[in-house]
């Protein structure tokens, strides 16, 4: 069965090929069905596949159907990896994308568009299954570089919409930037090691650290620039919030569950190599734990529902990247596993809501929304439960992991634990002011909206991912809890070269432990509390508090000015220098050389023609002309010939 | 041998032909081109006769015959081609014929 893995990704590529060039002719349902059953069959497969890895000595497979490159000195196969790490995001990836593709069907069942949706959403399952099965980093550069193309291709799916357009270039280009130094990377990797294979790559790691000395540093934070890039952490984030002009099905796809966490699944896959050059890990920690408190900061007085959603995928991937950081790799994982349920859960259910409010997004005209919607709000409000962390949710499995170990651990510090805690006290305020504002209270909408349940096709999936956000944290309930901590045993292989090298066995007391649990429930709890005193009881406390505070209402509406900040120092200056270069070389010189050649040619040829005048006693003096030149040189050199001998 | 030295005849018949190709150069009746062709073509028939009675070789005289031959011929064709053209333009001038121009 494990032979059959790299045939993981084939099937989506397959819905792409057959919804690129029949879909339209095939109409909705059969394409939306075609993908669907495409995204089934790679997470059947996968499944298949996890379990033959369960009873597969050393739980790691490598399988390279053919060849790639193969070129004097560097060759890279079409190889694939299987093991703990792979499995678990192929499951993730292709389970939580088939639920989406159902979803899809429902959400975009009135749009003409839908083959070319569905085309574009398989191409990205195909793209993403690609990355997290690469068994080295050329692959993994490909799968990486194809989901960025796609989530443009998606976010600019309306490419009518001229915001929309906007946004798809920019989430482009700022993913390029990224990608930049992620290049870079790899190719001070394959200069260095020889290989780009993985297994090769962090065998030979740790013999080569005292050799490579600062060179291990750079290539991971420049992995890391990659990974800030995909995952929208500081500095490259800016693309996200825009990244909603996509389709809300897309938004939870791709901006949620899947290809924001390539760079925390990259990140853990190279867990060698930043453990090898520990300045790279707190790097990582304190760039993940600012961003989560940065994102979650602006996500406190957004008023659109799924820019709120948008800050909180920023923030809550600054959680994985800050447990990475601090050698908890297992625990970034889970979270990345159960924040796919939850926070997909989250975007298909505002999905929900925008649809039933014809496409109205803004929280400040909805309200009372419970009773005409009643699965989408049960479903929407275990999402918000498990996000704050409230037990035994997963949410609350998986943030208190990395919590406690950004306090416990030998490369954590407890300045980390506070601002993630901040930051877990503020996520649960801002989504249940989300709950509040959308679902309670009086409606606040006019008399022509006609909020209504969705379709089946919709709130099915919803109700699965409700299900596995309450219980999607239990394969991993702590031990100190009483749990058999199942997925950081599962994941453990993976990770123990770097937990080796960071020495990262911890005896922290139980008591501790329990204190601090103790403790981010309590947070959840008052977070609540606060959201509802504010939303629910008495709003006019809300609205107080901003009419006081408006410098820093204004400071965090206007995402603190950073891309106003952005535009001034980097775009407008390259737009400068690209239109300087574009005026003074490319046309001044490229076309003046082009052109001027071919004015000469024409000059000259203009020149040329005026010998033939057409006149008969012209040609008959040219001709004579020439016989005497002819004759007379014929004549001179049988005279030198004479004067030799 | 020559009755005549050699070099006399040579001059002669370069002192024809110069004739004939100033003739075509210069003259814009096309008949007097034709007669100046011919002229140039009877230079070369004079050299053609001489050299074989030098070398009393017979050989040069058969080429004469068909140089007059060919003369003839073109001679022909060439006054039919002037009749078509006086007919067209109504006048001999070969500074006239420039359609080719350009």
């Amino acid at each position: 069965m494990l032979e059959l893995v790299w045939t993981i990704p084939l099937w989506p590529l397959l819905g792409f090929l057959l919804n690129g060039f029949f879909g339209r002719k095939w109409g909705r349902t059969t394409s939306a069905t075609i993908a669907s059953g495409a995204v089934f069959v790679s997470f059947l497969v996968a499944l298949a596949s996890f379990f033959a890895l369960l009873s597969f000595p050393g739980r790691q497979f490598q399988v390279a159907p053919f060849e790639w490159i193969g070129v004097d000195g560097f060759s890279a196969a079409f190889g694939f990896l299987f093991d703990p790490l792979s499995a678990v995001m192929a499951l993730v990836v292709s389970g939580v994308g088939f639920l989406i593709h159902v979803y899809s069907a429902g959400y975009m069942s009135h749009d003409a568009d839908q083959p070319r949706y569905f085309a574009f959403l398989n191409l990205f399952v195909f793209f993403m299954l690609l990355l997290v099965l690469a068994g080295n980093f050329l692959l993994l550069y490909v799968g990486w570089e194809g989901v960025g193309l796609c989530s443009y291709l998606l976010i600019g799916f309306w490419y009518k919409r001229p915001s929309a357009a906007k946004a798809g270039m920019k989430a482009f280009v700022v993913n390029r930037i990224g990608d930049f130094g992620f290049a870079i990377a790899i190719f001070l990797i394959f200069k260095h090691f020889g290989t780009v294979n993985y297994l090769e790559v962090f065998a030979r790691a740790p013999e080569m650290v005292a050799a490579l000395g600062g060179t291990l540093t750079a290539i991971g934070l420049l992995l890391f620039l990659g990974a800030t890039g995909k995952s929208a952490q500081i500095p490259l984030y800016v693309w996200l919030p825009d990244a909603m002009e996509g389709p809300t099905p897309v938004s939870a796809l791709i901006h949620a569950a899947t290809m924001v966490t390539a760079g925390v699944y990259m990140v853990a896959r190279c867990s060698t190599l930043f453990a090898l050059a520990p300045v790279t890990l707190m790097v990582i920690a304190i760039i993940g734990a600012t961003t989560a408190l940065f994102a979650a900061s602006m996500a406190l007085v957004q008023n659109d529902i799924k820019k709120v959603l948008a800050y909180s995928t920023i923030s809550q991937l600054g959680y994985m990247f800050l447990a990475l950081g601090v050698g908890a790799f297992a625990a970034g994982i889970f979270h990345l596993m159960t924040h796919a349920f939850f926070k997909a859960l989250l975007f298909l259910g505002a999905g929900s809501v925008i649809h039933a409010m014809s496409d109205e997004q803004d929280l400040r005209k909805m309200g009372g929304l419970k009773k005409f919607m009643p699965t989408t709000y049960w479903t929407f409000l275990v999402a918000a439960l498990a996000i704050a962390g409230v037990p035994p949710l997963a949410g609350f499995v998986s943030k208190d992991e990395i919590l406690w170990k950004s306090f416990s651990s030998p490369v954590g510090h407890w300045l980390l634990w506070a601002v993630g805690s901040l930051t877990a006290l503020l996520t649960a305020f801002y989504m249940f002011r989300l709950v509040f504002l959308a679902f309670h209270g009086a409606p606040r909408f006019g008399h022509d909206v006609h909020p209504h349940e969705s379709p089946r096709s919709m709130t099915l999936p919803l109700s699965i991912l409700g299900v596995l956000s309450i219980i999607g944290g239990w394969i991993g309930w702590p031990a100190v809890l009483g749990g058999g901590a199942w997925f950081e045993h599962f994941l453990a292989p993976v990770f123990t070269k770097a937990e080796e090298v960071l020495h990262l066995e911890v005896h922290a007391s139980h008591a501790l432990e329990y204190g601090l649990m103790a403790f981010s429930v309590l947070i959840a709890v008052v977070g609540i509390a606060w959201a509802y005193s504010w939303y629910v009881k008495s709003p006019a406390k809300a609205e107080a508090v901003r009419t006081r505070f408006t410098g820093v209402y204004s400071l965090l509406l206007n995402k603190y000015w950073i891309d106003e900040l952005y535009d001034a120092v980097f775009v407008r200056p390259l737009i400068k220098i690209s239109t300087a270069v574009y005026r003074y070389f490319d046309l001044a010189v490229v076309d003046g050389a082009a052109n001027g050649l071919a004015t000469t040619m024409q000059n000259a040829s203009a020149a040329g023609v005026k010998t033939s005048t057409g006149r008969f006693r012209w040609g008959i003096v040219t001709f004579v002309v020439g016989c005497v030149v002819a004759v007379g040189w014929a004549f001179w050199v049988y005279l030198q010939g004479m004067v030799g001998a | 041998m020559l009755p005549v030295p050699l070099e006399h005849y040579l001059v002669v018949a370069a002192i024809l032909f110069i004739l004939g190709v100033v003739g075509v150069m210069v003259r814009r009746n096309a008949i007097v081109t034709l007669m100046s062709i011919e002229l140039m073509l009877n230079a070369a028939n004079l050299l053609l006769v001489v050299f074989a009675r030098v070398h009393n070789d017979v050989g040069g005289q058969v080429m004469v015959f068909f140089v007059l031959t060919v003369a003839a011929a073109e001679a022909a064709v060439g006054l039919a081609i002037l009749v078509a053209v006086y007919r067209r333009k109504g006048s001999i001038d070969v500074d006239g014929l420039n359609i080719l121009k350009g």
